[in-house]
């Protein structure tokens, strides 16, 4: 009898079954898109963060000092100590390789630029753009238009100019004016490339050496006064193959808090591995002196520093709204049921004259419920995943990863919630004397 | 039937109560004591009009106000302007008063002068006369183990003190053949360029080397649209200098900020419509749940219009009382969540309440209207009947 009741309710009281399901599966979807959304923005922010470029440098361990103002280097070529251009790749084989996003060296070289007598001092920046690498069977490409994404090119070409500001690794935009990583063309920075008159597929000369221009740089930064050029072609001029002054690399980070600033020396194993596993600024950088011999990694703190609290505070942002969001439903749930179970006085009233015990018109109640919550749970559970993979889609163009953990949590929420929506309603249904009822007079 | 107030009063007195103005007290009494006699219901059609009223308020001044604090938050990368002298020119003297002036007294500007000076044993090292007040103001992420306080001590970048001087001992530096003596008043470590730098304080610097700021790097406040017209005011009250923008940290916010602010959006819109649907829902159910005097104020003879207007006029109470009290929850779980998340409370905005006002009435105009539509089909007589 119990199942055939419930059975029936459902079959002929579909259309009030239908408003309160509509309520449930939209609350639900609201409550499981804002917990993805919420879940996720930390890992899409820190992405976003790294815009911001690199937040970490590897030098080597023994360099001399610097002598650097305005982009101009005054060190003598030759000076200090370079890292081995062969050990690079092994940064894909660290333990936190998954977090690196991307990594470019630098080795500045003091030119000549311009022919003869009115040559004048300048710096060649020789560095990776779109490099093609390979560690073990892994095929990557990295270079400054990963990790330098501000860094712009002017170039005259059929198509759209080309601009590297994108923030995502996989989709790079167009290739125009950007030299190739094995060519021997180069890129001017913009102030210089107005000092000399120089536009995009011009020639420089640079220490004797004619270089094709294939595009204007611009930074806003001391580049803007420099060459940039393919990283071999630097090699070259400064007769040293495979040197490297330094390397910048981007990576996902961890915000930091008491461990992460902790020296590893002091720590106890068990403390050690943990550290070592958590992907903190500074445990990437250890790890990267550990597969680069003799460098000294260093987080290039006004970029790292800084993305902590950003970070937490988007994070802290998101949660308060999503509970506000759950709230929010779960009160859109509860109405819907009131109402529903509020307009079925008569039927508690008949079914009390007929006999029927409190628990029994409860637990007819409860059990309807509990399918509709069920159904509307499913229901909304995909559409919500629906909703927080579109705006995954359209504001961070990438997939929100719904773990699968939240389905049965989804589930249990939407039931609690249709239950205490639901309970107060019966309550009143059950105390109600089935003569008014009955008789109609509400 | 407790639904029709006055029925037990004496017949002249309901007429003389009527005589000064018949439609409009009948009315209102009618609001009032619907409100009054289903407490239950009514309130619970109220809690949901403020509830949804609260968050959509919280949800538009945090929209507002969140992108204003990140933004706060993003000039802890530091300056997102640089001044620079153009070839051959000096900046004039009183530049940094002129850009507070030109951008207001909040504006950080921090001057940066530049030499190359040898140590005692001929290592070339860079030295930069600065304003440490400013500095430490505007590059929050420089880890400095002490601020120089006095005359003579310099901020020595970590990898320039191990070449000037290992063991923290005074040292010498010469510049065109002057010789200066510093202590080591402080270790600057932030793991780029001024790692290989010695800090000095401005005036100490120009008195040592006569070298006047070339560089200022500027944290301007506000939009990209903002900071751009920051960039022409500049540009026109220091004509000798350029003014350039610093794209890695502006493009990087103007990501970041995006992003956030999208989502808050979506977020925002999401939540706003789910508290509208409670109410809807809410206030059919109250409205259906009203169907008897519905049907006796028909049975009565009222006309359609009076019925209308009536239940239509209870909204409309209903949705200004919620979106007032609503309102200012609203704004109070603003600004708590302002308080917990930022450490500042978000600025009340007192203009977003004519679109809660609006937004309220309306959801409860719907709300209302939908079930009379439905209840217009059928006779009163049904519905007294009890069916």
């Amino acid at each position: 009898m119990f199942p055939r009741l419930v059975y029936e309710s459902f079959r002929r009281q579909s259309r009030r079954k239908l408003l309160a399901g509509i309520a449930i599966t939209l609350g639900v979807a609201v409550a499981t898109a804002m917990i993805a959304v919420a879940t996720d923005i930390g890992d899409k922010i820190n992405r976003e963060l790294r815009s911001y470029g690199a937040n970490l440098v590897v030098t080597p361990q023994e360099d001399t000092l610097d002598v650097e103002i305005g982009g101009i280097n005054l060190k003598p070529p030759s000076d200090g100590a370079f890292l081995n251009e062969a050990d690079l790749p092994k940064i894909r084989g660290t333990f936190w390789h998954h977090n690196i996003v991307g990594f470019s060296p630098m080795l500045p070289v003091p030119v000549k630029i311009g022919s003869g007598a009115k040559a004048e001092d300048g710096t060649l920046v020789g560095t990776y753009f779109n490099k093609k690498l390979t560690f073990g069977k892994e095929d990557f490409a990295t270079g400054v238009r990963i990790t330098h994404p501000w860094w712009k090119v002017e170039a005259k070409c059929s198509g759209t100019p080309s601009s590297g500001a994108s923030g995502q690794a996989a989709e790079l935009p167009s290739d125009c004016g950007w030299p190739s990583d094995d060519s021997q063309e180069v890129l001017i920075g913009e102030r210089l490339a107005a000092k000399l008159s120089k536009h995009a597929g011009d020639a420089v000369e640079v220490n004797g050496r004619p270089l094709t221009i294939s595009g204007i740089l611009s930074t806003s930064n001391v580049e803007d006064d420099q060459i940039v050029a393919p990283l071999a072609l630097a090699q070259q001029i400064l007769g040293r193959p495979g040197a490297v002054r330094r390397v910048y690399v981007s990576a996902l980070t961890k915000p930091q808090d008491a461990l992460a600033v902790r020296d590893p020396k002091t720590m106890t194993p068990e403390v050690y591995d943990r550290w070592y596993c958590s992907p903190y600024v500074q445990s990437i950088a250890y790890q990267l002196q550990e597969v680069i011999p003799h460098s000294h990694a260093e987080q290039i703190r006004q970029v790292a520093q800084n993305e902590g609290t950003v970070l937490s505070r988007i994070k802290g942002l998101m949660l308060l709204i999503t509970l506000a969001a759950l709230l929010a439903s779960a009160l859109a749930v509860s109405a819907a049921m009131a109402t529903a179970i509020f307009e079925r006085r008569v039927e508690v009233g008949l079914m009390k004259a007929l006999g029927a015990g409190n628990v029994t018109v409860a637990a007819i109640f409860f059990a309807e419920a509990f399918l509709l919550a069920l159904i509307g749970g499913v229901a909304g559970f995909t559409a919500g995943s629906l909703l927080a993979h579109q705006i995954g889609r359209s504001i961070f163009s990438s997939q929100i990863s719904i773990q699968p953990v939240l389905f049965p949590i989804i589930l249990a929420i939407a039931v609690l919630v249709t239950f205490a929506g639901s309970a107060a309603a019966i309550r009143r249904a059950i105390k109600f004397d089935p003569v008014f009822a009955l008789r109609g007079g509400a | 039937m407790s639904t029709l107030p006055g029925t037990l009063r004496s017949a002249k007195e309901v007429a003389d109560r009527r005589a000064p103005a018949p439609h409009t007290s009948m009315f209102v009494r009618m609001l009032l004591r619907a409100a009054a006699l289903r407490r239950g219901r009514a309130a619970s059609a109220l809690l949901a009009m403020i509830v949804a009223a609260a968050v959509a308020t919280a949800m538009m001044n945090l929209y507002v106000d969140v992108q204003a604090k990140l933004r706060t938050e993003f000039r802890n990368y530091g300056a997102n302007l640089v001044i620079v002298a153009k070839n051959g020119q000096a900046l004039p003297p009183d530049a940094i008063s002129t850009i507070e002036l030109t951008l207001g007294p909040k504006t950080l500007a921090v001057p940066f002068a530049y030499a190359v000076a040898r140590t005692n044993n001929g290592q070339s090292v860079v030295v930069v006369g600065t304003d440490f007040n400013r500095a430490r103001q505007l590059n929050h992420w420089w880890n400095v183990s002490r601020w120089p306080a006095s005359t003579g001590e310099a901020l020595i970048g970590v990898r320039a003190a191990a070449v000037v001087s290992a063991n923290r001992e005074p040292f010498d530096l010469t510049f065109q053949g002057r010789t200066i003596r510093l202590t080591p008043g402080g270790m600057l470590q932030t793991g780029a360029g001024e790692d290989s730098r010695i800090y000095l304080d401005q005036s100490e610097f120009q008195s040592w080397t006569g070298v006047i700021p070339t560089t200022i790097e500027v944290a301007a406040n506000g939009t990209a649209a903002e900071v751009a017209q920051s960039m022409g005011q500049l540009a026109q009250s220091l004509p000798t200098a350029d003014v350039r923008p610093v794209r890695q940290i502006m493009e990087g916010e103007a990501n970041v900020l995006n992003k956030t602010r999208a989502t808050l959006y979506a977020s925002a819109t999401l939540v706003v419509l789910t508290s509208a649907l409670c109410v809807l829902a809410t206030l059919i159910g109250w409205v259906l749940d009203r169907r008897r005097d519905f049907a006796i104020m028909k049975a009565l003879g009222a006309s359609e219009r009076l019925v209308n207007g009536f239940f239509a006029a209870e909204a409309a109470v209903l949705g200004v009382v919620g979106a007032i009290l609503g309102f200012f929850i609203g704004i109070g779980v603003a600004a708590w969540i302002g308080r917990v998340n930022f450490h500042a409370p978000v600025v009340p905005r007192f203009s977003v309440f004519p679109y809660v006002l609006a937004g309220s009435v309306a959801v409860a105009l719907i709300s209302a209207i939908v079930p009379i539509g439905l209840l217009r089909r059928v006779q009163p007589a049904i519905i007294l009947r009890g069916e």
